[in-house]
């Protein structure tokens, strides 16, 4: 009742204007002209369920800014509409996603496999007819193919579309001209193609099946490789819709569509019929595998421990040194103070991603300006910061501290300036020396100030993707032994990225999401309790 | 007077070594922090200025070569200014967006009550906490989705691309906002209410006014955000005529070998510098952006 009253308050404050109201019927009027257009195009292309939703969201957004009062939906629906489409609405895929085998292998609906298998796998019928062809363009607009055939000396025509345009021979009394040889050199109502126009025809005559017989998949086709030859083909697997299964013409082998694991797989030995599946949901598998599965518990043991040190110390290291650097510098004294401030600043303000680069130039093993001109007494002993484990990470650490260092000095130098002098005066007219005045006074209001940073910074190291691609990509990758590829400075995140869009492997989106969902209940639970334990210290001090 | 000066003065009396004892040292510790802060940068500037501009650049300005800035802007291969204006523009309707739209959720939580409104907060962190590179999946499929029904927002535009890091930046931005919001006095808009302003005039007359250092501090942290994404922009452009400076100058590092490392570090450093100077520009305000949160 209480929060209602203030509400109401807060808006019967005064009248709207005049001209607030306008910019506002205005704006609204705009949305809604976008969404209408929108709604049409939907309509157009019969998606009736996405045109109901959107139609339902547009009416609450206009009765949210048309009606009296409500005032916070006002000024939230921008932001919540936003964050819905693209973060919770992402979240809650990547969830869903991880009870799926959704990746290179199974990327959409069975349909779409079973087309895809049935396009891929194409074989030559063997002891059939082989033609020189020409490619031509009959007067309805059809390109078809008119093959000659070598040993028979026979000629045929046909297009795409076997009801239209039929496989058949044709002869000289159905408009057929040829030369001395039988080769042909024009047909009634067709015109010869040159090779220009042949290049020109989208998507190209190369991917171009002319059916020979009005079952494409059951008689076969003819394709060209080259718009010169062409040849008689089938497709390797007949598809029976009524038992879902698949049969290999080859060598009569069945394969059945196993919804489990979303392949096509032989009741005999277990073996799945090409790389191509289909999307289905497999429940908890992709977690199981996670702590189950030998090839990603070996590698994965020791970059959660790396992640977790790289994190840690990528904190403790920038913050130790802002924190050294700003008491320093806190300090009126010092000639030059805002110039020494402003170059201290300077990796912070430098674009990250470029930083990255330019420290893989320096700390190039051979050519880097490190190993030679500073490291350069060293001679030959020169350091393989992106070879060997120990250096790679020194060097993943010592750049995250150079572009690190910067913020925990600027938060640093701001906590302290808002540390009253009276504090330390007091502190030193007691006679306490300045180094007890930082150990007791002065260190534990920073920390109490500055932990839910420190906690941040934590969270924000944990999926420093940025930090270690750029600069190392997860290398050095010294034990080729792994199925999982796994380097010596992957941190979790990297690993994960790895797995989810790898081209070696194939991508394996299902697993990622597991890891991310992981990966969020893990960082989140650290946040929440190390924020619930700061809380207490602030009570405290309080 | 206070103890400092009178140290200052004793210091004064006591000669170079007491000098160097209270204040000397520090210069040394500030040039050592100076050298390690401004290495990189001073190593892509003179590569960026040497004519073989490769990477074995050992002994630094030694020459003033600026054929590498005059090579990069006039290339076709590698089309920067394009990349520069599409990058000023993508980061500049996300920051000035990004910035307004928090402030209008900021507000509501800050100063209205409303059922869920904890609740609300909470979320808006634990959002954040997902690792966003993981949901790149879900951001492709999405935009995809849009390119089927209205190409004009969808993949391959900056409109689209807009939209996605608008998402992604509500969150932190909604909250930052939030503790700055918090840090003016409620007494303020009580009192212009009784006045007779309405919420809209006590919105942007009052509270975006005196906040408005701040908006311009978080409003330039969005834009450096943007400004160096790699990954987004790169699976949402895929011709180099719509590429971003941080997809585009990638390519130029695609064989570290070749002149192209001198190439990316004049682009590097033409890139840098207006952000660097504005940086250090707005050094005091930055600092309150980045702690106010906590403070509030």
């Amino acid at each position: 009742m209480r929060t209602r009253a203030k509400n109401f308050e807060l808006h019967s404050g005064g009248t709207p204007s005049l001209r607030g109201t306008l910019a506002k019927i205005f704006i609204l009027g705009m949305v809604d002209a976008g969404v209408v257009f929108v709604l049409l195009i939907l309509i157009g292309k019969e998606k009736y369920g996405l045109t109901i939703f959107f139609g339902l969201v547009t009416l609450v957004v206009n009765w949210i800014y048309l009606r009296r009062g409500g005032l916070p939906a006002k000024y939230l629906t921008p932001g919540v509409l936003l964050l819905l489409a693209f973060q919770v609405y992402v979240v809650i895929f990547s969830g869903y996603i991880s009870f799926t085998n959704y990746g290179d292998s199974h990327n959409g609906t069975y349909a779409e496999a079973l087309d895809a298998i049935q396009q891929a796998a194409v074989e030559p019928i063997e002891g059939a007819a082989e033609y020189e062809i020409r490619v031509v363009r009959s007067d309805d607009g059809a390109v078809q193919f008119l093959g000659f055939d070598l040993n028979t000396t026979k000629t045929y025509i046909g297009g795409e579309s076997y009801s239209k345009h039929p496989w058949r021979e044709i002869t000289s009394a159905d408009g057929l001209i040829t030369d001395e040889s039988g080769y042909p050199t024009a047909f009634k109502g067709v015109t010869f193609l040159t090779d220009d126009e042949i290049t020109e025809i989208d998507p190209g005559v190369t991917t171009m099946k002319i059916p020979l017989g009005p079952d494409l998949k059951k008689d076969g086709f003819i394709a060209t490789a080259d718009a010169f030859f062409a040849q008689q083909n089938r497709f390797s697997f007949t598809y029976d819709e009524k038992t879902r299964v698949m049969t290999r013409v080859s060598d009569n082998k069945e394969f059945i569509a196993d919804e489990t694991v979303g392949y096509f797989k032989s009741a005999e030995d277990g073996e799945l019929l090409s790389g191509i599946g289909w999307q289905v949901r497999v429940g908890w598998s992709n977690y199981q595998k996670i702590f189950t599965d030998k090839d990603l518990r070996g590698p994965l043991g020791g970059i959660l421990i790396w992640t977790f040190f790289f994190a840690f110390a990528s904190v403790f290291s920038t913050f130790v040194a802002g924190l050294a650097l700003a008491l320093v510098f806190n300090d009126q004294r010092i000639r030059g103070l805002r110039i020494y401030r402003a170059i201290f600043i300077l990796p912070y303000a430098f674009p990250a991603f470029l930083s990255a680069y330019v420290w893989r130039g320096l700390l190039n093993t051979e050519n880097g300006f490190i190993n030679n001109t500073i490291l350069g007494f060293m001679g030959d002993n020169k350091i393989q910061w992106f070879e060997q484990q120990g250096a790679a990470r020194a060097a993943v650490l010592l750049v995250n501290l150079w572009l690190g260092f910067p913020y925990m000095f600027l938060i640093c130098t701001g906590a302290l300036q808002a540390i009253p002098n009276d504090l330390t005066e007091a502190a030193s007219i007691d006679g306490a020396s300045p180094w007890k005045i930082i150990k007791f006074i002065k260190l534990p209001l920073l920390l109490v100030a500055l932990a839910p940073l420190l906690i941040a910074s934590f969270a924000y190291n944990f999926n420093n993707f940025g930090a270690i691609y750029l600069l190392t990509g997860g290398g050095p990758f010294l034990d080729p032994t792994l199925k999982v590829e796994a380097g010596a400075t992957d941190i979790l995140i990297t690993f994960v990225y790895r797995i989810a869009f790898s081209r070696s492997v194939g991508a394996d989106y299902g697993l990622a999401s597991a890891f991310s969902v992981l990966i969020f209940l893990l960082i989140g639970s650290i946040s929440y309790f190390s924020f619930k334990r700061t809380r207490g210290l602030e009570e405290r001090a309080q | 007077m206070t103890t400092t000066n009178l140290k200052h003065d004793k210091a004064k009396r006591g000669g170079v070594l007491r000098w160097f004892m209270q204040v000397g040292w520090k210069h040394l510790v500030g040039l050592f922090v100076i050298a390690f802060s401004t290495l990189p940068l001073l190593y892509i500037l003179s590569t960026a200025l040497t004519e073989t501009g490769n990477i074995e650049n050992y002994v630094l300005f030694r020459q003033f070569y600026l054929g590498n800035f005059y090579d990069l802007l006039t290339s076709t291969d590698y089309p920067f200014v394009i990349w520069m204006k599409n990058t000023l523009i993508l980061a500049g309707v996300t920051a000035v967006l990004s910035v307004f739209i928090s402030a209008l959720a900021a507000f509501a939580f800050s100063r209205l009550r409303f059922k869920g409104r904890r609740a609300g907060l909470l979320s808006l962190i634990a959002v954040q906490m997902f690792p966003s590179i993981l949901g790149l999946v879900a951001v492709y499929g999405i935009l995809s989705k849009i390119t089927d029904y209205v190409p004009a927002i969808g993949l391959g535009t900056k409109t689209g691309l807009i939209l996605v890091y608008l998402g992604g930046s509500l969150g932190a931005g909604t909250y930052l906002m939030y503790g700055f919001f918090n840090t003016v006095p409620k007494e303020l808009d009580e009192a212009a209410k009784i006045d007779g302003a309405t919420h809209t005039q006590i919105f942007f007359k009052i509270l975006l006014r005196l906040i408005a250092p701040v908006l311009a501090v978080l409003a330039l942290l969005s834009f450096i955000g943007t400004f160096g994404d790699f990954i987004l922009a790169s699976i949402v452009f895929n011709t180099t005529e719509q590429f971003t400076v941080a997809v585009g100058l990638q390519l130029l590092l695609a064989d570290p070998w070749t002149k192209n490392w001198a190439m990316f570090a004049a682009g590097a450093v033409m890139a840098s510098t207006p952000i660097v100077i504005l940086f250090v520009s707005l050094q005091k305000y930055i600092t309150n952006g980045l702690t106010g949160a906590v403070k509030g």
